[in-house]
């Protein structure tokens, strides 16, 4: 399958990384990783790039690694278009203090406007 | 993220304990509590997976019991409705890294649309403040316009944009 991680160093998105790297190692898939701007997140791009990098040392897997500038969900959505990815991936979501499951405004845009299958990782 | 709170406080409630009557004419009573998990492990064990709200109550017994475990390490505050024996609604206010109070409120099916939710929101809210809570917020999703509306009716304010869940804040204590 071939996989387009999207990720922006949110807790949920560095979750999608192990989770994604992992599923990638053992169903052969050909994963891109594609690091985008979230003015939410603790991590810079580059911050998370190296994130990246060292997880797949780890791993063993080979993927490429791509930064996207500009608005997140609509860049993450046309890579998946051009490069005619089957599946997108990202994080499912952080959990307020009281355990309530809260969608990044990330997933909510491209759950709303992929043409491509989209996996939130729990 | 800074989080925008109405000028207005919300209310002011009265502090538990009191009853009421609701619209079915059923005596409920709401009290604070801070003795243990097990009413409330009673309540969500019977409560309809179908009135779960992003993705709380959990569904299974051991999650429910870790779920409210991490709520009393959380030193939540607890606010419960009873129809005699029986806790029937359960509201709590849980502090995040801010000094702020996130709140959630849970009533059982056959309880519903009878004025309990306002009740119960109403002596919460006046125990937070007697605790001298300042600022609540809480997340809805956008589609539930029965518990928007009481929200809303209790003095809860709208904070955001357009993502798929609504948030909503309240101030309890007027600014310092």
């Amino acid at each position: 399958m071939k996989t387009l991680l999207g990720i922006g160093g949110s807790e949920d998105s560095l979750r999608a990384l192990e989770e994604a790297v992992t599923r990638a190692k053992e169903a052969g898939d050909d994963l891109t990783i594609a690091i985008v701007e979230n003015p939410d997140a603790s991590l810079s791009q580059s911050e998370v790039e190296t994130r990246a990098g060292e997880v797949l040392s780890e791993t063993g897997v080979e993927a490429d690694i791509r930064t996207l500038t500009g608005h997140p969900g609509s860049q993450l959505l046309e890579l998946a278009e051009r490069g005619s990815y089957d599946r997108i991936v990202l994080g499912g979501g952080e959990t307020s203090p009281l355990g309530k499951v809260q969608l990044g405004s990330i997933a909510e845009f491209v759950l709303l406007n992929a043409r491509t299958t989209v996996t939130l990782i729990r | 993220m800074t989080r925008e709170y109405p000028d207005d406080v919300a209310g002011p409630y009265e502090a538990p304990p009191y009853e009421f009557e609701d619209r079915e004419g059923r005596l409920i009573e709401v009290e604070r509590h801070d003795a243990g998990i097990e009413p409330l492990m009673e309540m969500y064990c019977a409560f309809d997976p179908e009135d779960r709200a992003q993705g709380i109550p959990p569904t299974n017994e051991e999650q429910i019991r870790t779920w409210l475990e991490t709520l009393v390490e959380a030193d939540a505050l607890n606010v419960i409705a009873w129809h005699g024996e029986d806790p029937i609604g359960h509201a709590m206010l849980v502090p995040d890294d801010d000094g702020s109070f996130e709140l959630a409120i849970f009533v059982l099916k056959e309880y519903q649309n009878a004025g309990i939710g306002t009740g119960l929101i109403e002596g919460l809210l006046g125990a937070g403040r007697e605790d001298g809570v300042e600022r609540v917020w809480l997340s809805v999703e956008r589609w539930n316009k029965p518990a928007t509306a009481l929200y809303r009716k209790v003095g809860f304010r709208p904070t955001d944009d357009g993502s798929f869940e609504l948030e909503m804040s309240a101030r309890l204590t007027p600014e310092a």
